[in-house]
């Protein structure tokens, strides 16, 4: 008994010396290597240690990452985040070291221009080709080195069909805007506690085009749209950004501004299909693309690569959308997802539809006078 | 915790009130007497020792960047630079949106810091007249809701307060119809007050517990009615008690989050989102950090005043009997 513990003390001892070793070696591998980037020499499927993934909460099937787990041997550190401002605080101060993140659309290129982002190798994701051609170099990461596209939704407006009768059947931001439309709801009215999204609301409202004012850097137009907010203010229940769609099916309101997928997944829950629907406003709305990205300091680059790909898998994409009830970016997981998904015209809207979505450019400085317009909103 | 502190001096001047007795002290000492006393000394600072580090590594260190922070630079991506120092966020602070949040938390915080006591007081009162076993007893009771996670319990009102939850159904049953009370500053308030009630009933409490109640009886004796006998007795004696528990009520509900957040539906801003809303969607450390700096010197300029005034009415109050 005492030979058996002093052994096994032993080769605990023997066993820290050869991490040691290994992590000289390595240490030694990387200075030596002179590679600028620790992505190029990743094989498909390679792993180089556990992965810490940092997403988004309730954004990920459990079964997707044992699945992982088991085909690579690896495990995962997974932590979540509900905002993609506390992502980025997260990694730009280094308190926690993530191979894998999932910035949306404009933390794309907030986190290229602060050079918080690794460059992807291409060759380590041969399950890139199942993308489709639609995500392809767009605007913020014209070139598509940085991110690969994970999910994608819209940004409108859930309500009972009995507040679209009451409008009119036509769904309209009016319906958050116009105190007319609005008082033809019964119920109260909530907003996502998101500057960005009630300003971009409230501009599509007006009339404006979203890329074109943050583009052209039109501030009166920004203000117009804040005006239009404070004028709503005393007209919401609340600002929501996460029970948004549990309020709306409890009946707390009877319409709220939100995600497609948090609708889609409280309708689904609660079986409130028949009486509630989420719709895009016949003035458009906000579409947006959240992405897998490798952090500039991850440890396990490799692995990184290999979940980013194992994502883009055909059967484990469309798991992820059965999943989430976002929309996916994986042209070949198609066949995979369930029919209710893609026949919903809420989370695949229809090309005429599509068209009138407009995704949110990265603001700079308008960025300030967007939160400080929903900030004197609540004033 | 200013009215634990409070004990302390009376303690020790009631230890020093039996000048008296043969006191050890005045004998010359020997030898090994100073010693023990030098050791004695020593492994006070000794033991002190890990609580001044802690306060010192997660207290005054933060306490230290924040201030830094708050004269930094933001870039227009949001980054802090650390350069070019400059008040410009302290300046932002007299902005009249701004203004108007400070001015609204601490009314809201007023009213609960008001709403606490009016509660608080006469529960107090009948805590501390009970005979002790029973006192004991209903003291527990007072613990108990904080052995429950607090953000559970804020989610437990939302339920309560909720258009579909049991308040409404009752008011609906007694003909009032539905009431939309949930997501207004009265939830927030209401909240707030049964957040913080115990912060005011246990200070009020050790303050009644403490009072000499042949005080009241002499008043009483000589011909003051109840009421005289309360407000000009037992009131100026628990004096300590009241404002203690004002600042544990008023300070943590002045900078409250979670509350105004589920509660309040985030309609109305209150200083402690708008704070956090600079560290997370705004990504403006410097404001936030300025504004967190003020909000901490003010309160302690507040409770520093307040007591030098205490200090002071003990000194010249009626003395010890």
């Amino acid at each position: 008994m005492s030979i058996t513990s002093q052994t096994r003390g032993r080769l605990r001892r023997y066993r820290w010396l050869a991490l040691a070793a290994t992590a000289a070696l390595l240490l030694a591998a990387c200075g030596g290597g002179g590679s600028d980037n620790a992505a190029d020499d990743c094989e498909p499927g390679e792993t180089d240690g556990d992965l810490a993934f940092y997403n988004w909460a309730d954004y990920m099937d459990e079964e997707l990452l044992l699945a992982f787990e088991e085909e690579t041997g690896i495990s995962i550190d997974y932590t979540v985040y509900e905002s993609n401002e506390q992502m980025l605080s997260q990694v730009e101060s280094e308190a926690a070291i993530y191979d894998l993140v999932v910035p949306s659309d404009y933390m794309v290129a907030l986190m290229i221009e602060e050079e918080l982002l690794l460059p992807l190798n291409y060759d380590a994701l041969p399950n890139v080709a199942n993308l489709d051609d639609a995500w392809d170099n767009p605007p913020f990461d014209p070139e598509h080195q940085y991110h690969v596209a994970y999910q994608w939704g819209t940004t409108g407006i859930g309500m009972t069909y009995d507040a679209l009768d009451a409008i009119g059947g036509e769904s309209s931001w009016a319906v958050i805007f116009d105190a007319d439309t609005a008082a033809q709801v019964p119920g109260g009215i909530s907003m996502l506690d998101d500057a960005p999204e009630a300003v971009s609301a409230a501009l599509k409202y007006l009339g404006y085009s979203i890329t074109e004012t943050i583009e052209s850097g039109n501030e009166d137009a920004i203000r117009e749209a804040g005006a239009l907010l404070k004028a709503t203010n005393d007209r919401l229940v609340k600002y929501d950004s996460v029970t948004y769609g549990d309020d709306l099916v409890n009946g707390e309101v009877d319409v709220a501004h939100g995600w497609s997928g948090g609708f889609a997944q409280a309708f689904f829950e609660t079986d409130a299909y028949e009486t509630h629907v989420y719709t895009i406003p016949v003035e458009g709305g906000v579409r947006w693309v959240d992405t897998m990205a490798i952090p500039h300091n991850a440890d396990n680059v490799c692995s990184a690569h290999a979940m980013i790909d194992f994502l883009l898998d055909a059967e484990n994409g469309a798991a992820l959308t059965n999943y989430t009830y976002y929309g996916s970016p994986n042209e070949a997981a198609t066949p995979y997802i369930l029919d209710e998904i893609l026949e919903d015209p809420g989370i695949y809207p229809p090309p005429d539809v599509y068209e009138r979505l407009e995704l949110i450019p990265q603001m700079g400085d308008l960025g300030l006078i967007v939160q400080d317009m929903l900030t004197e909103a609540k004033s | 915790m200013p009215w634990l502190r409070r004990v302390k001096p009376e303690a020790a001047q009631q230890t020093a009130a039996r000048p008296d007795e043969p006191a050890p002290a005045a004998a010359p000492q020997t030898p090994a007497e100073l010693d023990t006393q030098r050791r004695a000394r020593r492994t006070g600072t000794l033991i002190a020792t890990p609580g001044a580090l802690y306060l010192l590594i997660f207290f005054m260190v933060p306490l230290g960047l924040i201030t830094v922070y708050s004269f930094a630079t933001r870039t227009s991506t949001g980054r802090t630079s650390l350069s070019g120092w400059n008040l410009d966020s302290y300046e932002r602070i007299a902005d009249d949106v701004i203004l108007g949040i400070i001015a609204r938390s601490a009314w809201l915080a007023f009213l609960t810091t008001v709403l606490c006591l009016i509660v608080a007081y006469p529960f107090a009162y009948y805590l501390a007249t009970r005979p002790p076993r029973l006192r004991a007893r209903l003291l527990v009771l007072v613990m108990i809701p904080f052995w429950t996670n607090g953000l559970v319990r804020v989610f437990a009102i939302r339920f309560l307060l909720g258009s579909n939850g049991p308040a409404s159904a009752l008011s609906e049953a007694m003909g009032f119809g539905t009431f939309r009370i949930l997501f207004t500053p009265t939830a927030v308030v209401l909240g707030m007050v049964y957040g913080f009630l115990t912060f005011m009933v246990l200070p009020l409490y050790v303050a009644l517990e403490r009072m000499d109640w042949r005080l009241v009886e002499a008043a009483r004796d000589l011909y003051a009615s109840g009421a005289k006998a309360f407000w000009r007795v037992t009131v100026p004696l628990t004096r300590s008690g009241i404002v203690a528990g004002c600042v544990l009520v008023f300070v943590p509900s002045f900078g409250s989050y979670v509350v105004p957040e589920i509660l309040g539906g985030a309609k109305t801003l209150l200083i402690g989102s708008y704070v956090a809303r600079q560290f997370q969607a705004a990504r403006n450390w410097p404001l936030g950090a300025s504004l967190s700096v003020l909000i901490i010197v003010a309160m302690l300029v507040a409770v520093a005043v307040n007591q030098r005034n205490s200090a002071n009415a003990e000194r010249t109050g009626a003395g010890a009997p």
